[in-house]
């Protein structure tokens, strides 16, 4: 395999998914914001919500509208570069995408057509119908495509089929249902609603400091500061039960994200921590430069008890007897068995030898588990990039205490009448807009960094996944993908700002 | 409407570059392209998955 090759695939999928997740967060946040607000005009009656709703439905259509689509270039990549890897999956990963694209976005798709276009063509109610629809649409969406992205990091619900060489679905609820899927799910939208609350609150902070349509500034402002104190609180929480997702079914994340080398008892949490960039597994150096941990916390959050021993990445590498974590050289093994079995199996098949098809078959269902192990040759090719899964976990989670202070100061202040005279907090506010999406891409780091080198948790490595291109031909749709997506997103800001500047 | 007149532009040529450069050029090559029967897609997967060893 030409590792040159993988890494600019790599690379390019990265490239897609943090610029695809630039427009998403918006759209799931600032639906539900925009129907909110025509609630209040319907009910009310008040023209002003009309025109507050109008105003943020305009910058909804134009991220909309600039984002729609962009996630395809990921199955354009799927198909093409990660060919191994898309066959293996089977139709695991394709029934919820394809449940994505036949109900979630088609009802999203054309209940905003109504939205958009369907001012005085259609009855208040059935328009106001038609908003709500195209949030919870756009919701729906996410939630596929997070159960699919769950699935690789917990493959549950599922056997591995031999005769086929795919994964097979055995059952669907366990797939749609299963808890890393549902708390990602939560975590990631609570994001995305807070990214759009910084939105509104940050340009209706502009408006405000600028003197126009200061009213319904003020009026958008205190739905931001509302919708954004009771996500960023949720999110606190949502984030709690992921960590505590990813503690049980990947330990060596959690570990990377706190910089756990040697596992505790009661383990603390790093508040502020700089790691020593030349610490290596099992070379006695303490990992840190400087630290500064709250007792307790992580084994808390990880084992949800007291006195519960966290695994650090030298106990998942080199194994530790006393809490039963196996060593990853006994995994290798058990890997390696599996990937054996499966060839003996195929040779078994095509010689007509049943006896040996069974018995290969019995080995390789009981190493099934390890199976992407026997793709290693050293015991700690498992650890991720810890520095980079570190930082940006501890950014991610230091925006979202700075963004519930930010959100409940906000709040407090646009219960005064005179809250223009804070003009420093307000300038604070519209300088926050970029960071919901600086959080949000962290976050979407740790979580698809912090699994190396898996495709699929401890069934397939990246490695495997890809598919043999030549390296030159990926660099230039990579630098073709860099070039397109940087075009859109200025093109988006440039609409922005023209259409934030007409004003409600 | 000048607004939807720029975003239906600025879609068409989105698509545009998507599906017939990036996946006529680059991303013409799948699994289902490059084989017609299902064996030697499994046969196609099976040699990358054991190739190594």
């Amino acid at each position: 395999m030409d590792l040159s090759s993988v890494d600019f695939s790599r690379a390019q999928f990265a490239l897609t998914a943090l610029y695809h997740f630039l427009f998403v967060p918006l759209t799931l946040g600032l639906s539900f914001m925009i129907a909110f607000m025509e609630t209040i005009y319907v009910s009310t009656g008040n023209e002003q919500w009309k025109k507050i709703t109008k105003f943020w439905l305009r910058l909804f259509v134009i991220n909309f509208a600039i984002g729609v689509a962009t996630g395809i270039i990921m199955e354009f990549e799927f198909g093409t570069n990660w060919a191994n890897y898309s066959w293996f999956v089977g139709d695991i990963f394709g029934a919820p995408l394809a449940i994505e694209g036949l109900f979630a976005f088609f009802l999203e798709a054309t209940f905003f057509a109504v939205m958009f276009f369907g001012w005085d063509r259609v009855s208040k109610k059935f328009h106001l119908l038609s908003t709500w629809l195209v949030a919870i649409g756009s919701n729906l969406s996410a939630y596929w495509i997070l159960i699919a992205n769950a699935w690789m990091q917990d493959p549950v619900g599922t056997s591995f089929n031999p005769e086929t060489i795919r994964n097979e679905m055995s059952s669907f609820v366990e797939v749609a249902l299963s808890p890393m899927g549902v708390s990602k799910f939560l975590h990631t939208v609570g994001g995305g609603y807070i990214t759009s609350a910084l939105f509104v609150l940050g340009i209706s902070a502009y408006f405000m400091l600028k003197k126009r349509n200061f009213v319904m500034a003020k009026k958008s402002f205190v739905v931001a500061s509302s919708f954004g104190f009771l996500c960023s609180l949720f999110v606190l929480f949502s984030g709690d039960e992921s960590a505590y997702q990813v503690a049980q079914k990947q330990p060596m994340k959690l570990a990377a994200m706190e910089g756990l080398y040697s596992g505790e008892i009661n383990a603390g949490i790093v508040a502020f921590g700089v790691l020593d960039p030349k610490k290596e597994p099992g070379d006695g150096k303490d990992p840190f430069l400087f630290e500064i941990k709250a007792p307790y916390a992580l084994g808390i959050m990880a084992t949800r008890g007291i006195n519960n021993f966290t695994p650090g990445i030298e106990d998942l590498v080199f194994g530790n007897e006393n809490f039963n974590i196996i060593s990853a050289d006994d995994r290798i093994k058990s890997g390696k068995i599996a990937l054996g079995a499966l060839e003996g199996y195929k040779r078994a098949k095509e010689r007509g030898d049943q006896i040996s098809v069974l018995e290969n078959r019995r080995l390789l269902e009981q190493n099934m588990q390890n199976f992407g192990y026997g793709y290693l040759e050293k015991a700690e090719e498992i650890v991720p990039p810890v520095a980079l899964t570190f930082y940006s976990f501890h950014i991610m989670v230091s925006l979202g205490g700075y963004f519930i202070l930010l959100f409940f100061v906000a709040l407090y202040l646009s219960m005064a009448n005179d809250i223009e005279n804070f003009k420093k907090f307000l300038w604070i506010c519209v300088w926050s807009i970029p960071l919901g999406y600086v959080a949000c891409e962290a976050g979407w780091i740790v979580a698809e960094v912090g699994r190396q080198p898996w495709a699929i948790q401890n069934l397939m490595p990246v490695g495997i996944a890809a598919t043999n291109l030549s390296g030159a031909n990926v660099a230039i749709s990579f630098a073709l993908f860099a070039l397109l997506f940087s075009a859109l997103f200025i093109a988006e800001i440039k609409i922005m700002l023209k259409q934030i500047k007409i004003g409600f | 409407m000048k607004l939807g007149k720029t975003l239906w532009a600025l879609i068409i040529i989105k698509l545009f570059v998507m599906f017939f450069v990036l996946k006529a050029l680059f991303f013409d090559e799948t699994i289902n392209t490059k084989f017609t029967n299902e064996a030697d897609k499994i046969d196609f997967v099976y040699k990358n998955l054991t190739k190594d060893r």
